[in-house]
């Protein structure tokens, strides 16, 4: 996103603490593949067979993935997509 | 040829045995482990290392932190766990309020499929310390919501007993607080907790060096958790090998009954058949006071 541009503001969301363009019509589903980079079935598991080590958790509420698809986006939604990392 | 046949037997019988000294699971809500080390996986930057000392420590049990997903680091543990067969065990480390460890809880087994998790509720920054009222707290609401809860605690064994009745499936006292390596600052606290526990209990946290790790187990713990003591260590991989050896020394004294302190030595050779002192006289005898004297 470019906020330098003149013209209407872009609606978006705040995804993982940063300001993310808001696509029309997207779903969590499409969010959470583009974010990952891997193409991702309706039911929220991984085209390529493999597991998903992510979660999803919307305006502080997980969304399972098997709900992923049916989410639609919100102009201004708090959107955090978490894995696991080195820790504890 | 008496002596001959029975250390022949003895051998025997220890081969015999051999395989059910081994077979000695720890259980954890249903789940078998063969080993008692359960690994964290921060304080190291390379995750190549961080592998080859998760496979030379054994561990099948391994916990991890929830955070952002990063284009930079991807799912890389989670692979690198997943390809080794190693169980996950979210936690939710960062945490200073019991609602903030539920959401991260659920995080964790959204992503990781388990309902097991490392329940961490921190009072503060620089002390680390478990915050025991959230704690308690938490760990009744994560019961309920079918969640194995396993306790990161203080050594106080009246919280521990708190957190079995609340449910918990496994208890983890701290011997020391997190990061400082200074091993088990109160044993005789450890030692209460695992004697009255039915729930496995976990040391977790201030392990330094392997002799932590065997006195934890010798104490009457399940199993030790542990992370800076191998990933700050200066070569990783051999301490990960120490620390799989210092738990299964541990175990195998604490099974095996140690003997009692005693005030003075024993002699473990027979005075009986003693050749008389070449000089004449009596065996000396020391003027040292008895237990109760001064």
């Amino acid at each position: 996103m470019d906020t330098t541009q003149e013209g209407p503001p872009v609606p978006t969301l705040t995804v993982n603490g940063a300001a993310h363009p808001l696509v029309d019509g997207a779903s969590l589903l499409d969010l959470v593949a583009a974010t990952i980079d891997r193409p991702l079935t309706a039911d929220g598991t991984p085209e390529d067979g493999g597991r998903l080590g992510v979660a999803v958790a919307l305006d502080s509420a997980v969304v399972p993935r098997s709900r992923w698809q049916d989410t639609r986006l919100a102009e201004g939604q708090t959107v955090e997509i978490i894995t696991a990392m080195q820790g504890g | 040829m008496t002596t001959t046949t029975t250390a022949t037997n003895n051998t025997a019988t220890a081969v015999a045995q051999a395989p059910a000294a081994s077979a000695d699971p720890l259980v954890i809500d249903g789940v078998e482990l063969t080993s008692r080390l359960i690994t964290g996986t921060g304080g190291i930057t390379s995750l190549s290392v961080l592998e080859e000392a998760l496979l030379a420590s054994g561990t099948e049990l391994t916990t991890v932190a929830m955070r952002r997903y990063s284009k930079q680091a991807g799912d890389s543990l989670f692979r690198l766990l997943e390809r080794n067969g190693i169980r996950i065990l979210p936690n939710t480390a960062g945490c200073y309020t019991a609602r903030d460890a539920l959401l991260t809880a659920e995080l964790g087994r959204e992503a990781l499929q388990t309902n097991w998790v490392k329940l961490e509720v921190i009072a503060d920054e620089d002390t680390l310390l478990p915050d025991a009222v959230e704690l308690i707290d938490a760990t009744e609401r994560l019961v309920d919501q079918g969640f194995s809860v396993f306790a990161y605690t203080t050594d106080d064994p009246v919280v521990a007993a708190r957190l079995e009745d609340a449910g918990a499936a496994a208890v983890m006292p701290l011997g020391a607080p997190i990061g400082t390596g200074l091993g088990i600052l109160n044993p005789h606290n450890i030692e209460l907790i695992c004697a009255r526990a039915q729930v496995p209990i976990i040391l977790d946290a201030g392990i330094g060096t392997a002799s932590d790790a065997a006195i934890a187990m010798e104490l009457g713990c399940d199993a030790v958790l542990l992370a800076s003591a191998v990933t700050r260590a200066q070569d990783p991989v051999t301490m990960a090998r120490a620390m799989r050896a210092a738990v299964q020394a541990g175990r195998l004294a604490a099974q095996a009954g140690r003997i009692p302190a005693r005030r003075h030595a024993l002699a473990s050779s027979p005075t009986a058949g003693l050749i008389d002192p070449v000089d004449g006289g009596d065996i000396p005898r020391g003027d040292w006071p008895q237990a109760g004297q001064q």
